[in-house]
């Protein structure tokens, strides 16, 4: 992945802390999915168990891609 | 802690959560079906008085249940892991209900449904049998509300 354009300091800093953030929300959502599939589960609701997972695996691969970018924009600009 | 750091700590626990997820998943897999159960003798009618209740494991040995005697002809038995967090209910035949303590819940005695607390959902019934003076547990009757 290509950042497209050289960024200044100031500006790397104030993308990644927009990452920063953006990346703990999904974290959040995601403890608030599984707290609510191990409540359902708990009470004997087998339902839920596969959209949530598919729900979690979504924030983790925006995570994921969130983390590239991080790696992307903090190397080193030639 | 480097930002990159923190942000991959963070990833970390995201991977974490969703291998909790499917580890939930896997477990609701590998539940055994209940729609073909055998039959398992837990009392005799004799055995158990009106508006007692006697404790017993089906269909796996760890899956408690409770059957309650409610008048001369009527039993009722249920799972007893309430539905709301699977805390064990307690019979409570003389105010007909069943009670769950942890957070107040109580089921109807003769239904399974919930009256109070926070469950919502009813408690799986577990279906019984009668021959020659015996109860058998015989299937679990899963709750659709």
């Amino acid at each position: 992945m290509t950042t497209g354009k050289i960024f200044t300091r100031e500006q790397r800093t104030t993308i990644i802390y927009g990452i920063l953030c953006i990346v703990l929300l999904l974290v959040v959502i995601q403890l608030w999915l599984l707290t609510a599939t191990m409540n359902a589960f708990l009470g004997g609701d087998q339902a839920i168990a596969f959209p949530t997972l598919l729900a979690s695996a979504f924030c983790l691969a925006l995570n994921l891609g969130l983390l590239r970018y991080v790696y992307t924009i903090e190397r080193p600009q030639a | 802690m480097a930002r990159r750091d923190f942000t991959k700590f963070l990833i970390l626990t995201s991977f974490a959560f969703t291998t909790g997820q499917l580890w939930i998943l896997a477990k609701s897999w590998a539940a055994p079906s209940k729609q073909q159960l055998p039959g398992v003798q837990i009392a005799s009618v004799n055995q158990l008085a009106v508006g007692n209740s006697l404790v017993f494991a089906y269909p796996g040995e760890h899956d408690k249940c409770v059957l309650t005697r409610l008048d001369s002809d009527t039993f009722v038995a249920y799972s007893q892991a309430c539905t709301h967090l699977s805390c064990a209910v307690i019979p409570e035949p003389e105010k007909g209900r069943l009670y769950c303590p942890c957070h107040e819940g109580a089921f109807d005695i003769a239904s399974g449904n919930p009256i109070a607390g926070p469950p919502r959902r009813p408690l799986p019934r577990i279906k019984l049998d009668f021959q020659d003076g015996a109860i058998f547990a015989v299937g679990v009757a899963q709750p659709t509300a």
